[in-house]
């Protein structure tokens, strides 16, 4: 029997009961579906938080110090924090390309909380005021939308000049477009107003843009005075050198500030590109518990066909029959009844796919799917096999049946 | 295959089919029924014989044994020069499609399938071409008087055509043999001489015939009446 043959035979028998086929079909497609659905919402999700955390800025070193020294320095508790405080100086040695060369730009940062921003009548209250240089903008990834930065040399001559976040100036001017070269009282003290941020997606519970950023010495001389540094923020030159230019940092600090060598380090770097790898880590296990989910009802759609093939081999028995005492060998039954199984699945494979494409076009669950192209192909070739398989026991049911019990089958 | 087909084909001389104390048992211990008990037959080629016998004579085990359908449990059948009981599971198959053509008592045909894809269905497992197939069932519906029906399903079709759709397909292959089970018994008196009708032209063609039947009227078209009982032969004459 010619495949052409073979292929017709399986075709008739299908469209003979055509709502029983058309439930079966559906059993895989949902199958199907589900898992190029599922794989896709946890792809898109571990991207959406991959691309908020490079809205953070990549390749980027947050160096803090933990205060104290440990409890061992009784009673030293205040010197011995002061002795780890972070200055200037230490932001100064890590730009040293020759004390770490791993290390593209260093900025240093206080911040202040709580300041009130005044425009005429308007007023506001800037949940934080950060003090810094202008290599802090490229290396969180925070750009200046409207107007411009502000120089080394504003910082170096302490220039009462201010950038607005979107929050910020919308609140202050409504139109944050209008803001720059406008004048703006922070506390007491007028601030020019030089540019405002472009809107940052958020990554935490705090609105990104409810900020104002001045320029170190400003801050110091005018709001908080000339404590210690609240953080250091550290580039790395390239994402391959991040974990070194971390080992240089801490080398570098620890010696600075006469850390003992048996105690823990007084200083905490945050590694950016350790947080995007735990948080990739944390997005495929998510992947896989869904993809997992989404497997088992491509079983249970397989289990679907095993059932409707056993039951079509029973009620054709005398069929089957007549087609073996008219000579059809063994493997032409087999033939049939396999394609026909693996025709459901897969009518129901290409179903499942057209039906995913569709809806992973819409958000679903706050997540915009990704497709992930690997997983239509899988999901096409694992229902060809779940027909293959789901349908070869009715198959050798159906091929090994005697042609004497088949015919007196009633 | 071929160097067997001539070594047997001398020791069974020249007869079509050749029984020889063939012995059919189902089951097994106290249960077992003794279907056939030593049943020896020759039909030549050409040939047309009656098989009578009561319900449960064992005249339908020795139908399904002569078509290849079951094997028997001693004994041997040599069918046209070759040992049935020796050949494989497809082999029988093979044997079934070439040299044997079935009709039933309940026609047998596949449902929802035309009247032309029936008769095309043992061309199609004798792996004959497209074309070929179609010309052979077209001529075969033509024999039997229903080349205005080739469109028609088996369930827009009357009892006397559709039993004529199953000769067509029977004799679409050319069989060696053409083995009838009850064809008339559910049929009505106007068909009945209709597909007996077409009987006596095959056999006037040179068919082998085998009717296995009931009824002694469609017994007595047939030149020779073998009559069974409690599984053995008990009388094996030429009647016309």
């Amino acid at each position: 029997m010619s495949p052409r043959d073979l292929m017709g035979a399986a075709l008739r028998g299908l469209t003979a009961n055509k709502l029983r086929s058309l439930l079966t079909v559906l059993g895989v497609s949902i199958g199907v579906g589900a898992v190029i659905v599922l794989v896709a919402v946890g792809n898109g999700s571990g991207k959406a938080v991959q691309a908020r955390l490079e809205a953070m800025g990549t390749n980027l070193l947050t160096v803090s110090t933990t205060g104290g020294g440990g409890g061992f320095q009784r009673g030293q508790a205040g010197p011995a924090s002061q002795q780890y405080s972070l200055t200037l100086d230490d932001a100064a040695a890590l730009a040293d390309t020759r004390l770490a060369p791993d290390v593209s730009s260093v900025a240093p940062v206080m911040t202040s909380s709580g300041s009130t921003a005044t425009n005429g009548d308007t007023s506001y209250t800037v949940s934080q005021v950060i003090g810094t240089t202008p290599a802090y903008m490229p290396a969180t990834n925070t750009p200046v939308g409207i107007g411009s930065s502000f120089t080394q040399e504003d910082v170096d001559t302490s220039q009462r000049v201010i950038l607005l976040g979107q929050t910020t100036a919308t609140e202050l001017f409504t139109r944050p477009a209008s803001a720059v070269g406008q004048t703006i009282k922070l506390g007491a003290v007028d601030f020019v107003v030089r540019g405002v941020l472009a809107s940052k997606d958020s990554t935490g519970f705090n609105d990104p843009n409810a900020t104002a950023i001045v320029p170190i010495s400003t801050l110091r001389a005018t709001q908080a005075g000339y404590g210690a540094l609240s953080q250091i923020v550290v580039q790395a030159k390239d994402t391959d050198r991040v974990d070194t230019a971390q080992a240089e940092v801490t080398q570098l600090l620890t010696a600075r500030h006469q850390v003992p060598a048996n105690q823990t380090s007084p200083f905490r770097i945050t590694n950016s590109a350790q947080i995007l790898q735990t948080s990739q880590d944390t997005a495929a296990t998510f992947t896989a518990l869904l993809a997992t989910v989404a497997a088992i009802s491509l079983v249970v759609g397989g289990i679907g066909v095993t059932n409707i093939m056993l039951v079509t081999v029973t009620e054709r028995t005398r069929e089957i029959g007549i087609r073996k005492a008219l000579g059809a060998r063994r493997r032409t039954i087999l033939g049939q009844f396999l394609i026909e199984a693996t025709l459901l699945s897969l009518i129901g494979g290409a179903v499942g796919v057209g039906v995913a494409l569709i809806v992973t076009r819409f958000q679903l669950a706050g997540v915009q799917p990704a497709l992930v192209p690997s997983s239509i192909g899988l999901a096409l070739g694992v229902s060809a096999a779940v027909g293959l398989f789901f349908g070869s026991m009715p198959a050798h049911r159906a091929a090994g049946l005697r042609p004497i019990d088949a015919l007196r089958h009633e | 295959m071929p160097a067997v087909l001539v070594v047997v084909a001398s020791v069974a001389a020249d007869a079509l089919i050749d029984i020889r104390d063939v012995t059919k048992t189902y089951g097994h211990g106290e249960t077992a029924v003794h279907a056939l008990q030593g049943v020896s037959l020759r039909v030549d080629a050409g040939e047309y014989v009656a098989v009578m016998g009561s319900s449960g004579s064992g005249k339908s085990t020795l139908m399904n044994i002569l078509g290849c359908l079951d094997v028997p449990s001693r004994g041997e059948y040599w069918l046209d020069g070759s040992n049935v009981a020796r050949l494989s599971e497809d082999q029988q198959a093979l044997v079934r499609g070439r040299k044997i053509g079935f009709i039933f008592q309940s026609f047998n045909l596949i449902p929802r399938t035309t009247a032309l894809a029936n008769v095309e269905l043992p061309l199609t497992y004798a792996h004959l071409r497209r074309a070929e197939r179609r010309r052979r069932a077209n001529r075969a519906l033509e024999l039997v008087g229903l080349a205005d029906r080739t469109g028609h399903r088996p369930n827009q079709l009357s009892g006397g055509q559709q039993q004529r759709v199953a000769i067509a397909r029977a004799l679409a292959t050319g069989p060696r043999i053409l083995l009838a089970d009850e064809p008339t018994g559910n049929l009505d008196a106007h068909s009945t001489d209709e597909v007996l009708g077409m009987f006596d032209g095959l056999h006037d063609d040179g068919r082998t015939i085998i009717v296995i039947t009931h009824e002694h009227d469609v017994a007595a078209r047939a030149r020779r009446l073998v009559q069974v009982a409690d599984g053995r032969i008990v009388s094996d004459e030429v009647t016309r």
